[in-house]
């Protein structure tokens, strides 16, 4: 467990980030994850107090704040329209309601986990991250990104009308997953993204029909969860299944 | 630092290191039904609601609590009680040390799921309820004194 | 009423349910010293220099102790009846470490902060040693794990600490290499399964304190009571009488808490210091020293002959007891003792045995004790067997399994005086369906299901050993105290026994309170664990009850001015049928304490020649993606014979948890250690237990058969039911794809690579 000098919830962004360039301080999402860490910490720095954990929508996109809960991200009507089940299915199998409460979309994908399941999802979407320094970027550019220590203030994701599809294999359901898919298709053109394969999930572009050679374009890895042989096997297989569910437009 | 906040309804104002977890505040706080399981956010043991919502309390900084409200069983006495009927009919609290904090989410996931008339399926409640374990029960008789519960409560 | 075979909630329930301060952790005075220890990083080494000057300077600290303070005399900490069978190879702290994990001082401080941060500033020097991480190769290897001089073993069972033997047997009728040679049908296979944590909710944990009189009070959530006071006696060299043992409420034992695991840290603390301390487990401490299931390897061979009859079973069990031996000696005998005699119908049976240790975690104690382990081994080569012989592998045991009044031979020569198996394996056929779904079903998107069976029995206490006395008072007002010294984990032992005493004593519920076990009170019981309670505790209830209402009876006769023979007792009175003369119980039990010379309590013991097996049936039904090998379990029927059910809803629970441990044992837990004996499954996040969302739908039903000498006719249920479901589910699996797996838990990847091999 990391220990903590001092607590600090910033009235302004500003403070946050100027609060932030020390290396010593570090920005906490849901918190979920403090008591794995370790190390000291000498000040946390709580964005809750920015208005950032809202889902809000424009003509053409749906703004996802920060410190929004993945809980939200699984029962938000909005998202539920746009994508079907999408949401709902990257995000169920993690742990359990009450982490989903806590968890924070921010820092899913901030953290850039290798295991992540809403890393793969938002990969297949047209989504970009606004960041309070560097602006708005893509986030397949943000995944490759160096780590700075800027602070992500929301995803937002495109209205563009694309159907995506959502799959992972567990060893048991609420396990970290040995493997994540996501696949979206529009007007013929397929991205997959990769997630688990135990690296963090990167996406290809693509079409339908080339979506399992693409998987195959993916690096593979083992641990204990499974071996990278068994591991290409169900990239191959997750993304045809994505593949048919696009097809039949069952997603 | 100091921090004031609501627990069960009740105003409490306490000195907490800034790196105190809301679960060891608590119980020092005397509320023992908080529950420690697992130092990974896995097992549900240390579920509270803050501000209504079930979280797990091993996971939230006590300074973050400032102004918040927080709810352990200790201030659900009564609906524990009455759920705990059910649950001890079934012979599913067992050891009992999970039963607190699967407790309190049974009655967020009430409050949550059923407000509108609904009554969740099976599938529904072993989905809410899936982050909170278990050893002794093997959740079968979990599930029927959740569905007894849930029938009877709603006619 | 009759209580017995009621569905009684536990008379705890409302206190677990509010969440009510019960458990130890919750009860330990504030002002206790947090104790902590300080673990190896190494699987093997010598501690050449402890140095804690630093430490010491952390503002809080009170104490720190090395292998230097602690007494040199070995003991175990195995929870069992002494002499024990598992061998004295423990200190407190040793120079030695055996595994990464093990002990390596004992940290003692005001606070939890300033304990943590001294324990980061103790400097040791080790000298690292080669590990012995592989246990098929532990026996008569160059490494010793215990080459000390003053290893002790208590009693003969085959062990030498020179061969890393913790023991060593073999037991046989017959000469099974020529039945084997004349069975027409031959299944020659080795399973293996790997150690499992039992992972009760609460975690390991213990505080004590110094009493008015300068003895030691040990409060902890511990299965064996009693035993935990001579260990503590044992590993502190203090007299037994200065010890006393509470057990609280405790949160889930399953066995992990049958070893005296975190007891004698903060016993040693106290008892140095004069402080009241604690120590609480981490999560990860439970995960990484603790006491697991041993890891087996079993070869079996077993054959039949044309008819079907199985003639032989060979099994050679390789038990790995880690670090430590608790528990090793007699675990493995459970393989076999507790598997080959599901079979009746046998000419000649051999069953042999080594358990060895290596450089990881010490076993322990866990639900089915070894005859999980035997279980899946037996019960998945008899389904191989039928497989071989294109046989339903119901019919073949139906053909084999052991019945009613036959003698056991592979279980000490017993006679099996209650047997509803064959009635098991017909109702459980029912439930799942078998006749329609076996083999298999293909569901026609990719997925097959498949079902399969496995028998399973366990004892009931430990024969000639479990010992349980009880004592039972009037008090005023004729209520009854029953003072019991098994230790409720959370199983409903406190209420079930209090059922049998209503049912004896004609009386309610909440005329019984039930008080929990102090050592120092309760009258002596050799704990919960080998399936024993119900069984052997619940007979010394009877018996006790039986001396209790003849006091009452004589009591009552006497304040009636009448003799013995005219009175009777109805619960509520004490009558004279011939002139109908009465007095109530209330009033005996007022007029005891004034003026009386004779106490109105009775207190008897129990033990038990025999350990009768309850016996089950599990079947399961499972589904398995063909393209990617994933194992979702569907349906579970379970139907158990445990005698009479004292408590239909307990009882239940009981299997439905032990079923789930099982499929969980099946199907997703596994302690992975790394190349050097690191423990990878070190928290719930890499070892996963089963959620609800793992387990399908269970089923379980009761065949009672009536058990003539358990307490109305009970035998026990705790351990028999995490049996099944390995070899159950390792058969549906086989069916659905043609793939055994022989190795648990059953991944996904095992099933794929099993399937793209064979095709």
């Amino acid at each position: 467990m990391i220990t903590v000098k001092n607590y600090v919830k910033p009235d302004t962004l500003e403070e946050a980030y100027e609060l932030n360039q020390k290396r010593a301080n570090r920005v906490i999402g849901g918190m979920m994850w403090v008591r794995m860490g370790r190390g000291n910490v000498n000040t946390v720095i709580d964005l809750s107090g920015l208005g950032l954990d809202q889902i809000t929508e424009s003509e053409t996109d749906i703004h996802i704040g920060c410190m929004c809960t993945l809980r939200q991200l699984e029962t938000d009507r909005r998202l539920a329209e746009e994508f079907g089940d999408f949401f709902r299915e990257c995000t169920r199998h993690i742990v359990g309601v009450q982490f989903r409460n806590g968890a924070t979309v921010g820092g899913s994908i901030f953290g850039r986990y290798g295991f992540s399941d809403i890393l793969t999802a938002f990969l297949v979407l047209d989504t970009r991250v606004k960041l309070y320094k560097k602006g708005i970027v893509p986030l397949s550019e943000f995944v490759r990104m160096e780590r700075d220590r800027d602070i992500l203030e929301e995803l937002i994701v495109a209205k563009d009308g694309r159907k995506a599809v959502y799959l992972s294999e567990r060893r048991s359901q609420t396990d970290f997953p040995v493997l994540t898919c996501a696949a979206s298709e529009k007007d013929g053109k397929a991205v997959l993204a990769i997630g688990a394969r135990p690296m963090k999930a990167e996406s290809v572009e693509t079409t339908l029909e080339g979506m399992e050679d693409a998987a195959d374009t993916f690096p593979y890895g083992s641990n204990m969860r499974g071996s990278s042989e068994y591991r290409r096997h169900l990239g191959r297989v997750l993304a045809g299944r994505a593949k048919k569910a696009l097809e039949e437009e069952n997603v | 630092m100091e921090v004031q906040f609501e627990l069960n309804g009740k105003t409490v104002r306490t000195e907490v290191e800034a790196g105190a977890l809301l679960l060891d505040v608590l119980r020092e706080l005397g509320c023992y039904s908080v529950k420690c399981g697992c130092e990974t956010t896995n097992c549900g043991l240390c579920t509270v609601w803050v501000d209504g919502t079930p979280r797990l309390s091993c996971s939230i900084l006590a300074a973050a609590i400032q102004g918040k409200a927080v709810t352990t069983l200790e201030g659900l006495q009564e609906e524990a009680a009455r759920f705990g009927a059910y649950l001890a009919a079934e012979g599913a609290e067992q050891c009992g040390y999970c039963s607190p904090g699967f407790i309190m989410n049974v009655l967020a996931m009430e409050r949550e799921l059923c407000a509108s008339g609904h009554c969740p399926d099976r599938e529904e409640i072993r989905e809410y309820l899936a982050g909170n374990l278990c050893r002794c029960t093997g959740y079968a008789g979990q599930m029927r004194a959740v569905e007894k519960y849930l029938r009877e409560r709603r006619g | 009423m009759k209580k017995v075979n009621q569905a009684i909630p536990k008379i705890d329930a409302k206190a677990l349910v509010t969440g009510k301060p019960v458990y130890t952790d919750d009860l330990a005075p504030k002002d206790c010293l947090i104790v902590k220890v300080l673990r190896s990083p190494h699987a093997h080494a010598l501690i050449k220099n402890i140095d804690y000057s630093r430490a010491m300077k952390v503002p809080g600290m009170t104490a720190v102790f090395t292998y230097e303070d602690c007494p040199k005399e070995r003991f175990t900490m195995a929870g069992q009846t002494y002499p024990e069978a598992s061998p004295y190879d423990r200190l407190i702290l040793d120079q030695r470490v055996r595994f990464v994990g093990d002990a390596v001082a004992i940290v003692a401080g005001e606070t939890k902060e300033a304990v943590d941060r001294a324990m980061k500033m103790i400097k040791v020097e080790y000298e690292v040693l080669t590990p012995l991480l592989d246990f098929r190769k532990a026996k008569d290897n160059d490494i010793l794990v215990h080459p000390e001089e003053n290893w002790r073993s208590l009693c003969d069972v085959g062990a030498d600490n020179k061969r890393n033997l913790c023991a060593s047997g073999k037991d046989e009728g017959g000469d099974v290499d020529q039945v084997l040679s004349e069975c027409r049908y031959v299944v020659d296979q080795t399973y293996h399964t790997q150690a499992n944590q039992q992972t009760m909710m609460e975690t390991f944990r213990t505080y004590c304190y110094m009493d008015v009189y300068g003895r030691l009070n040990v409060v902890s959530s511990t299965q064996v009571t009693f035993h935990a006071r001579r260990i503590l006696s044992n590993a502190l060299g203090i007299p037994k009488s200065k010890i006393r043992v509470i057990k609280p409420r405790i949160g889930g034992g399953f066995g992990a808490k049958q070893t005296v695991v975190s007891e004698v840290y903060p016993a040693f603390v106290t008892w140095k210091t004069g402080r009241p301390s604690k120590i609480v487990f981490t999560r990860e401490e439970s995960q990484t020293a603790s006491s697991p299931r041993h890891e087996m390897e079993v070869h079996v061979r077993v054959g039949a002959d044309e008819s079907g009859r199985i003639r032989a079973i060979d099994v050679y069990t390789l038990s790995n007891t880690g670090a430590f031996g608790e528990h090793g000696p007699t675990t493995v005998g459970l393989s076999g003792h507790k598997s080959i005699p599901l079979y009746g119908k046998t000419d000649a049976f051999r069953f042999r045995y080594d358990v060895v240790y290596t450089n990881v975690m010490s076993s322990g104690a866990y639900r089915g004790y070894g005859a999980t382990q035997g279980i899946f081994a037996v019960e998945s080569a008899v389904n191989e067997l039928a497989e071989q012989m294109h046989m339903d592998p119901v019919r073949l045991r139906e053909l084999n399994m052991v019945r009613e009044g036959q003698v056991m031979p592979a279980y000490y020569g017993e006679t099996a005086q209650s047997c509803a198996l064959d009635r098991c394996m017909q109702r459980a056929k029912e439930l799942i369906g078998w006749d329609e779904k076996y083999p298999s079903r293909d569901m026609g998107n990719g997925k097959v299901r498949g079902v399969g069976v496995a028998m399973a029995m366990q004892g009931s206490g430990i024969s000639n050993v479990d010992t349980a006395s009880v004592a039972m008072k009037v008090n005023d007002d004729g209520f009854y105290s029953l003072m019991v010294g098994a230790s409720d984990m959370g199983t409903g032992c406190d209420t079930i026994l209090a059922q049998m005493a209503a049912d004896c004593m004609d009386c309610e519920m909440e005329d019984i309170i039930v008080s929990g076990v102090d050592t120092d009170s309760s009258p002596y019981d050799t704990g919960s664990y080998a399936s024993s309670t119900t069984y052997v505790t619940g007979m010394a209830v009877v018996k006790t009850c039986e001396k209790l209402k003849e006091k009452i009876c004589l009591k009552g006769a006497e304040y009636l001015g009448c003799s013995r023979e005219d009175v009777e007792f109805d619960g509520k009175r004490v009558w004279s049928p011939k002139d109908g003369k009465e007095i109530s119980l209330k009033e005996i039990g007022n007029r005891v304490m004034c003026a009386n010379e004779e106490a109105l309590m009775a207190s008897e013991a129990h033990y038990s020649p025999t350990s009768p097996p309850p016996f089950m049936v599990g079947m399961a039904e499972v589904e398995v993606d063909l393209e990617t090998g994933k194992v979702t379990p569907v349906n579970y029927a379970a139907v158990v014979d445990c005698g009479t059910v004292i408590n239909p809803s307990l009882a239940r629970v009981q299997t439905e948890g032990g079923l789930v441990q099982g499929i969980g044992m099946a199907l997703y837990e596994d302690i992975v250690y790394s190349d050097k004996g690191q423990n990878f499954s070190n928290s719930f996040m890499q070892y996963k237990i089963p959620t609800r969302m793992d387990t399908g739908e269970i089923r379980v039903e009761f065949e009672s058969s009536y058990e003539p000498t358990g307490p109305f006719g009970a035998k026990s249920i705790g351990e028999i039911v995490i049996n099944t479901p390995s070899p159950a589910l390792a058969a549906a699996v086989a069916n659905a794809t043609g793939v055994h797996i022989r190795e648990l838990p059953i991944t996904a990847e095992k099933v794929y690579m099993g399937m793209k091999h064979s095709s």
